[in-house]
């Protein structure tokens, strides 16, 4: 059974056809990385793939269920969980606030409206431990407002671990990031267990290639090549994709 | 832990003054604008809740502050009792929220605006042009006052004390509804709907919830208005109603629930001195809204707070921007 | 059968004075994505300039055309100095406009009173028309051919003049349109006052057959919220089609069913907010 398989899957916005054909197939506990030059479609891949655009045609199955029709907050409860590439985060309330946020997105205490949430200790243990993962435990009362954009990227990833997902999509998590940052974000994901599937999207190939088994390589919403990290990085097309040469 | 001390003291010294009131205000006519502050500021929070909270702004609120009232009104020119009419009212009122929420909800920002200012005016112009219902321009008159456990609220007095239990109750409500999880989830779609939306939220419901919460207090709000009032006319539903309603809640500060009290106390207040000596009321609000909106747009409390710190820290010689600075570079955004 | 014509007359009277009131707001909204909640003041402020300079003894086409200059003044200066200022943001923008239609309901209190005025119709426009055996009041006919004609000029404008094309890049994406180069923030000063005067013509055209009285900015701003959601915002075509069709709702609703006219007409608004956003007509999604 695969992890995550799409099938055929196509969008378009008007007359500009952003997602053509799509099909990939991610193996449990697999690293897929996606690569490809500036509007090749991968966003908006992931975007269909949580189920936040919908799409024209095709298919999408999550461990071998049809969730095509599954709204997005439907399949956040059947495993998936995503990072954004442009920091999506709760700007007024602090970074252990945040994590807690995501904790209660698949709990049913998220209905209740008499208890306070600030002395759900349970919650807030929880939330601790997730920090302690991506290593801002230390700075967890402090106010998103007040971070840097490195503590922020990482709360990013900790926002999608606390979702505890079977199928982590990552969209650019490196962005913007200096050298020592990429270094402890890379040391963050290969810390992930293989009993999470991670497809990741990325531009900056000396991080990415290191997590990557597999890559998909988009160009104008089509998969060019696809493979193994040795036969992608060295198939031409790739270089002709990207230098067009 | 002081600092929430004093917020413990702050609020059992403002329940004190408010309980003991009468006591020191002996003119009924000042008991009578402090109810009136009072019924004003549960529709001013209750909007808040929509308008700070979810982050989606209401001009028809007046719709959902009037329905009840109207419903009461009729059931008591039918004959009915006080016993049936508020209940029926506070039923009529869920309903119709509801109905509010299903509509308004295919959009936000200012399609929700646009919206809501349309159910607003469909309901108005029922009230006015309906005649043979609502009787119109003329409006309905309520006879009495309901007499709860055999109490009179005849006297100005007495209807505050019913008028302050009920604020009470409503501040309380609202209290624990926004340090709720379902509160922060609320705040939650306000700032990151989509993301929201990933995380396993159901936006749309948590936000339909919400309007019958407001609807429902916004519905008391009105049945406290027209009994005070014992009367009921198409003004109670008109779009300066819903307007002066959300100017309660942008001039007192829509990020908290003090703030829609203190602006309910300062348009009530403007409106009754101003009257005095100023015919021309709506001059005054519109000049007011656009102040507020210019200079103010986080409202009088939270505006005044950061006035006040700024010349406190201005006093000291520190500089406050520095403090800030801290921040990594940001992303593009 | 004279009653049914009689309403198929002003209904058509109504639509084009309804069409000079909501293009504007039209242009506005599609321009500045903000609903103009002061649009039915300009109206009601322009109908009071235009009837103070008739009572003078002005001629009808001067006092509208003065009346249209000073509500493009006033509508420019409302633009420059109040809602530039919170560009960027339209919700705020909006709660202005509300503020401002309240001073302006209040000041036209303070300056003409409370009592309705009705000027007379024009001498040179009285009368009535013989057209295939039917009689039609001159007047109705004039305002329904003014208004046509301002159709004519405005799609002109917009389809083959260069600050037409700016206009409708602003529409489709403002951003963009500043990148390319066109001065975006100039662009909204000159369609809020342009929209401005077209109200304030639409009030002074409309004086003698509606007459100006209080109320009239909070009846008319409905109305136009109404033409522009229906017929589609930022589309001139759906503002017209929109505005004859409001305006035979509105007519025909009073005669025939006087206790919901309000609703007969606000429910299709309501129904297409709900079911259609963007209109009949409409490139903008509200």
């Amino acid at each position: 059974m695969t992890a995550l398989e799409i099938d055929g899957l196509s969008k378009a916005f008007g007359g500009l056809r952003v997602t053509r054909n799509v099909s990939l197939a991610v193996a449990p506990g697999e690293r897929r990385l996606i690569i490809g030059p500036n509007g090749a479609g991968k966003t908006t891949l992931f975007n269909l793939i949580t189920g936040e655009l919908t799409p024209d045609s095709g298919k999408i199955k999550l461990f071998g269920r049809d969730i095509t029709a599954a709204p997005c907050r439907r399949r956040a409860h059947l495993g998936m969980a995503r990072t954004y590439q442009i920091i999506t985060l709760f700007p007024r309330d602090t970074i252990v606030r945040n994590i807690m946020l995501a904790l209660l997105g698949l709990s049913p205490l998220r209905w209740n409206a008499l208890r306070d949430l600030g002395s759900q200790h349970a919650l807030v243990a929880e939330a601790g431990a997730v920090l302690a993962r991506v290593g801002l435990v230390h700075i967890a009362e402090r106010p998103l407002g007040e971070t840097s954009y490195g503590e922020r990227r990482r709360v990013e990833i900790a926002m999608a671990l606390a979702q505890n997902p079977k199928l982590l999509l990552l969209d650019e998590p490196f962005a913007g990031l200096s050298v020592d940052e990429r270094r402890d974000v890379q040391k963050l994901l290969l810390g992930i267990s293989r009993e999470v599937t991670v497809v990741m999207i990325e531009h900056n190939m000396d991080v990415a290639l290191e997590l990557a088994d597999h890559i998909t390589l988009l160009h104008f919403g089509e998969v060019i090549v696809e493979g193994t990290r040795a036969a992608v990085v060295a198939d031409p097309r790739t270089r002709e994709v990207y230098l067009g040469v | 832990m002081s600092h929430r001390n004093a917020q413990y003291a702050a609020r059992a010294l403002a329940i004190a003054v408010l309980v003991s009131l009468p006591v020191w205000i002996g003119n009924s006519y000042y008991i009578n604008i402090a109810s009136q502050i009072l019924i004003w500021a549960v529709l001013a929070l209750a909007l808040n809740l929509l308008v700070g909270y979810a982050g989606l702004t209401s001009l028809g609120h007046a719709s959902l502050f009037g329905i009840g009232g109207y419903a009461a009104a009729m059931m008591l020119a039918a004959g009915h009792g006080h016993a049936l009419a508020v209940p029926v009212a506070l039923i009529v009122t869920l309903l119709a929220s509801a109905v509010f929420a299903v509509l308004a909800l295919r959009a936000t920002g200012i399609g929700f605006l646009m919206i809501t200012l349309a159910i607003g005016q469909i309901l108005w112009g029922i009230a006015y042009r309906w005649a043979s219902l609502t009787n119109g321009d003329n409006g309905i008159s309520v006879s009495s006052r309901p007499a709860p456990f055999g109490l009179s609220l005849a006297a100005a007095p007495a209807f505050y004390y019913a008028t302050l239990l009920v604020f009470l109750l409503a501040v309380a409500s609202m209290a624990v509804f926004v340090r709720s999880p379902f509160g922060a989830s609320l705040v939650g779609t306000r700032d990151q709907a989509r993301r929201m939306t990933a995380l396993g939220y159901n936006v749309w419901l948590i936000r339909f919830l919400t309007i019958l919460f407001s609807g429902f207090w916004s519905g008391v709000a009105g049945l406290l208005f027209i009994y005070y009032n014992q009367f009921i006319s198409p003004q109670v539903v008109a779009l300066t109603t819903s307007a002066e309603a959300l100017l309660m809640v942008i001039s007192g500060g829509s990020g908290t629930l003090l703030g829609p009290i203190v602006g309910a106390a300062i348009v009530v207040v403007m409106k009754n001195v101003v009257s005095a000596y100023i015919e021309r009321w709506n001059l005054v609000l519109g000049v007011i809204f656009i102040l507020i909106i210019s200079f103010m747009p986080e409202g009088l409390v939270p505006g005044s707070v950061r006035l006040w710190r700024a010349g406190w820290q201005a006093l000291r010689g520190k500089n406050v921007a520095t403090a800030r600075a801290a921040g990594a570079p940001e992303a593009s955004r | 059968m004279s009653l049914w014509l009689t309403l198929a007359v002003n209904s058509i009277a109504l639509g084009g004075l309804l069409f000079l009131l909501s293009s504007g707001f039209s242009l506005i909204f599609g321009l500045m994505r903000i609903p103009n909640l002061m649009h039915g003041s300009f109206f009601m402020l322009g109908a009071y300039l235009g009837v103070t300079l008739l009572a003078r003894g002005v001629n009808f086409w001067v006092a509208a055309l003065v009346s249209t200059a000073a509500l493009a003044l006033i509508g420019g200066l409302i633009e420059r100095v109040l809602l530039r200022r919170l560009a960027g943001d339209p919700l705020p923008q909006v709660l202005l406009t509300l503020g401002g239609a309240f001073i302006v309901a209040d000041l036209c209190l303070l300056l003409w009173t409370g009592d309705p005025w009705q000027p007379g119709t024009p001498e040179h426009l009285r009368g009535v028309v013989q057209v295939a055996g039917l009689y039609f009041p001159l007047f109705r006919l004039v305002i329904v051919a003014v208004g046509l004609i301002v159709a004519i000029a405005l799609w002109l404008l917009v389809d083959w003049t260069r600050l037409g094309a700016k206009i409708r890049a602003g529409v489709d994406d403002a951003a963009i349109a500043r990148v390319v180069g066109i001065k975006v923030s100039q662009l909204f000063t000159l369609v809020f006052a342009l929209g401005a005067a077209l109200a304030g013509f639409g009030g002074v055209m409309g004086a003698p057959y509606l007459s100006v009285y209080p109320g009239l900015d909070f009846e008319m701003l409905p109305l136009a919220l109404i033409v522009v959601i229906l017929g589609g915002t930022g589309s001139l075509l759906g503002a017209l089609v929109g505005s004859f069709l409001i305006g035979f709702l509105y007519n025909f609703g009073q005669a025939m069913f006087p206790d919901l006219a309000y609703v007969i007409l606000f429910l299709p608004m309501l129904v297409i907010l709900v079911l259609r956003p963007q209109g009949l007509f409409g490139k903008v999604v509200p």
